[in-house]
Formats: C-alpha cells, structure tokens, sequence
C-alpha cells in the first residue's frame, strides 16, 4: 500500500497556495505509507536555466561552498538553495550534463532535473518530511506527492518516490510490478539506466525512453498497460502538467476531483477533504485501462 | 427528531459505538453524522433498527455489516461499501467504488450513481440496484440475490456465477465464463419490477436483460478426466 496525491491549479493566482494544499493532501495520506514520502514541485522557471535537485546525507559539508565548485567546473554562473538534505543547484541549459556528472562524481545523489521541476524525498512520517523541506511555503502550478509504505526495495531516501528519469519528468507508483527486472535489463540495451533496485524507478524510466522515442506523454501512459506487468495506479508529472494511468485490474485505489480552479488527484476521497470547493466539486473514480492527462 | 454527530468534534470510535449502542436498544432513532472527510469504517456493525444519514462521503467499508438499519450517504462512497450486510437498507447517493456490497447476504444496497469494479462479488443473497454503470468483474462468483443495473456493465460480469440473477438494461461488455444471457420470464418482470420499486427507479422491467449461470462449471467434466 502506498498514497498518491497530485494537483494542478488553473488559476495563476492560486499558485502560491500550492504546497501548502498539497501537504495537507499528503499528511492525510500517512497511514497508507509511513516510510517515507515525496513531493515534485513544478514552478518557477527562469528561461535558460535548469535547475538540479541533488540530496546528501551529510548536508552541511556537502553543501558548504558547492554553489562555487560547481561554478568553477562548468565555468557558468549557480545559484544554491538548500533545503535540509537537499540543495536545488540552477545554472544555464547548456551545462547540465557537465553539472550532472561532476554533482555525481562529488557523491550527490541526483533527485532530478529540470527546467520546472524540483524533487524532495526523504525516510520518515510524511508530515515530518514535509516540515524539512518547509512544503508548505512552496508555490508552483503543479505537483505531485507519494506517501511509502515499502514492498519492492529498501526504506531508504533513493526508493522513495517521485522518480525522475528525464528532464521534467517523474512518477509515483502506488501497486508493484512483476516484470521490472526484465524491463530494466531491456532498457538498459537501450542505454536507458536506472540509479535503484526499485521497481518505479523502471516505470518512470520506461515513460521517459518512450517519449524520448517521441511518444506523446498519452501514448507513453499507454504503453505501460502492455509493457508493465502488475498492479499500478501511475500519477506521471511533466512540466505541462500531469497523467494517471491505472492496470486494467485496477485494483490500487483512485479518486480524482475536478473544479474551476483544480484537478487533483488522490488514492483516496480523504486527501480531498480540506480542498477549497470540494463540495461542489466533480469527483470520479478513473477507469481501469484509461489514460487521463491535464495539461496547460 | 434526529441526534447529530459532527465527526470535525466526534472521533470515528465514538460515533461508531453511539451508532452501535443505539441500534441494539431497538428504538429505530435517527442520526446524523456530520462532516466524514472520507472516513474509513463509518457506520460499520449497526445491529437494529436505526435511520443513519452521513452527509457527504466515506472512505472505506462504510456501513460494512449492516443489520435493519437504514443508512444514507448524501455523497460518494470508496471501496467495499456494505460489505457483508445481512439486512436493511444501504443508500449512496453518489458512486461507490470497487466491491460494493461484497458478500451480502441479505438487505438492498441502493447506489444512485456509478458502481466501479468488483459490485457484488460473491454475493450471497443481497439485492443491489446500481442507477448508473457497473465495472468489470462485477457479481463475479455472485451465489443468490440480485443484482440490477440501470446502466451499462463492464467486462466479464458474473464470472463463475452461482445462482444470482443480473439484470441489465444497458450494454455488457464482456460476459465472464459460465455467465450466459437467459430468458425474462413473468416471474422475472415481477420480481424486477418490486426492486426498481424498492429502489425508487425510473425505468421498465421489460427494458433488461436478464443473465444466470450456465452451470457449466458446477461439476467435474468427465470428458476431461485424461487431462489429469
């Protein structure tokens, strides 16, 4: 069992509320997964800058002057902003992979990239979590979040999700799937790499090598009803917005709500509860075998 | 005159054991709950006569082993609603999601809205009366009761049926193994017509198809006795 939340507003005014609505959405998913918990924020973008989110169990020497390192290495300008374990680097378009490799090489691990995007993952209750990273402050127009409860791999900060295998692209998984060994090693042949033993982490992997391929994000969420074997209710963030796929079994629960103002997405009616207008809101259960996507 | 329980002040247990213990002095009294925020298990175990009517909607298993009372969720209900229940009257004005009234024996479950998947699994004698649409592997292993469905039915409905008697009036996408279509009969028309009448629906017997088991699977086949 795991809780899955996403919400993408519509109105640009509503944007600043984002992360404190999510958290809400999130803590009251704890009892589904207490292990740990994730958020992908998607918002503030500066044109021509790509922002690195990089996480580190020793944050404070690990942190401590990388903004200049870092500078120095791909001869650009970096910003830094830290947020407990995690730092969320930003440096022009052009010099991601160089950045990547040397964050890499200095021992970081990579949460993700993107021009939107920014990842915060960590072990613990999800209303902790969400207290480190200050969540609530985070303003953006999207986002997706994921509370743990483990069965595919370890309780650690790398099986926790959002996963993101491309630029401005992630995914939680509430299910397991059956086939992801297979798949990994297929990918792979592919050039496509995964950083964990963790089940996801293949699901989003598969979603971005087919889009790379140039699939559209709808017949990507297609394909992982023929191609991944097992039980998933799959909620995909992109910087457009976000898709939700179920198996055709469908037996991972899944709710979503849908008003002027918001779509949001939730495991259960319960995340919903303090959302403005959710009253009146339309809400439905999504179809097994459906892809649904919202996208500005 | 009914007694309201605001569940913003009220925690789940207590409501439940003031539901519980009102049931059980058998003075079919009403309440009302207040504010469920999707709560898990509301109204679960009433065993007596008792008016319940939950304003907005439940999470999981709501209403679950209901006993004479009538219960009424103003709004959607998650999975497995009215799971189990032995007898009375469960409402959901909205959808109900997956297993709705699993394993019932006896009572109406009366869902306004849509059912998803699994609506009637392993029924055991309860009638079901879905407004809207059902979902796949709906009344799959259904043993007696009914189940009607106003609007159309997912794949592989009454898979491995016993004898429960589906009615549909829309379309089946899929008929599950050993679920066949069967004959209305007058005795049917009668039946159906006093459950869309308990059920407050607006629409004609004459409208349905009527679906039952094969019994193709009841017994070992001899012919393939090789196979083994």
């Amino acid at each position: 069992m795991c809780g899955i939340v996403g919400l993408f507003l519509k109105r640009d005014d509503l944007h600043p509320q984002l992360g404190d609505m999510l958290t809400d959405m999130l803590i009251t998913m704890t009892d589904r997964g207490p292990d740990s918990a994730g958020i992908a924020i998607y918002g503030d973008e500066t044109p021509g800058s790509i922002k690195i989110t990089v996480q580190s169990d020793t944050p404070e020497a690990a942190f401590e002057d990388l903004d200049a390192a870092l500078c120095a290495e791909i001869d650009a300008p970096v910003t830094i902003k830290v947020l407990d374990t995690h730092a969320v680097l930003s440096m022009p378009e052009a010099t991601e992979a160089a950045a990547i490799a040397f964050l890499e090489a200095r021992g970081l691990r990579i949460m993700g990239s993107g021009t939107s995007m920014e990842i915060y993952k960590e072990v613990g209750l999800p209303r902790e979590v969400a207290a480190r990273f200050r969540l609530r402050d985070m303003g953006g127009s999207h986002g997706i979040g994921h509370t743990r409860m483990a069965t595919e791999s370890a309780v650690t900060t790398m099986g926790a999700h959002p996963f993101s295998t491309a630029d401005d692209q992630c995914l939680v998984h509430n299910g397991s799937l059956s086939n992801h060994n297979q798949m990994r090693l297929k990918l792979a042949k592919k050039g496509v790499f995964t950083r964990s033993e963790n089940d996801t982490e293949v699901g989003a992997a598969y979603i971005s090598s087919r889009i790379a391929d140039g699939a559209s994000l709808g017949e990507a969420l297609e394909g992982t009803i023929d191609d991944l074997d097992g039980f998933f209710t799959f909620v995909t963030g992109t910087r457009n917005g976000f898709g939700v796929v179920r198996d055709p079994i469908a037996c991972k629960p899944a709710v979503m709500a849908e008003t002027e103002d918001y779509v949001a997405f939730a495991s259960e009616y319960r995340a919903f509860a303090d959302l403005p207008g959710i009253e009146a809101a339309k809400v439905w259960e999504p179809e097994p075998a459906t892809v649904y996507f919202w996208e500005r | 005159m009914s007694t309201t329980l605001n569940m913003t002040e009220i925690n789940l247990r207590e409501v439940n054991s003031t539901l519980q213990d009102a049931a059980k002095a058998q003075a079919n009294a009403a309440y009302v709950i207040e504010n469920p925020r999707g709560s898990h298990a509301v109204a679960c175990g009433l065993d007596g006569p008792l008016t319940v009517t939950v304003k907005g909607s439940t999470g999981y298993y709501c209403a679950g082993m209901n006993k004479e009372a009538a219960i009424t969720v103003e709004g959607s209900a998650g999975p497995g609603v009215a799971e189990n229940m032995m007898s009375g009257v469960v409402t959901i004005e909205g959808d109900a999601s997956q297993y709705a009234g699993a394993t019932g024996h006896g009572g109406l479950l009366n869902i306004k809205g849509n059912a998803s998947s699994r609506c009637g699994i392993s029924m055991k004698g309860i009638d079901i009366v879905v407004h809207g649409n059902i979902g796949h592997m709906s009344a799959f292993m259904a043993q007696k009761g009914n189940l009607v469905v106003l609007g159309d039915a997912g794949d592989a409905l009454g898979d491995s049926l016993y004898e429960a008697r589906l009615f549909v009036r829309g379309t089946v996408k899929s008929l599950g193994a050993d679920c066949i279509e069967k004959e209305m009969r007058p005795e049917h028309i009668a039946l159906l017509t006093e459950l869309l009448e308990k059920a407050g629906a607006d629409a004609k017997p004459e409208e349905f198809k009527r679906y039952g088991s094969a019994r193709k699977l009841y017994n070992f086949n001899i012919d393939h006795a090789d196979a083994y």
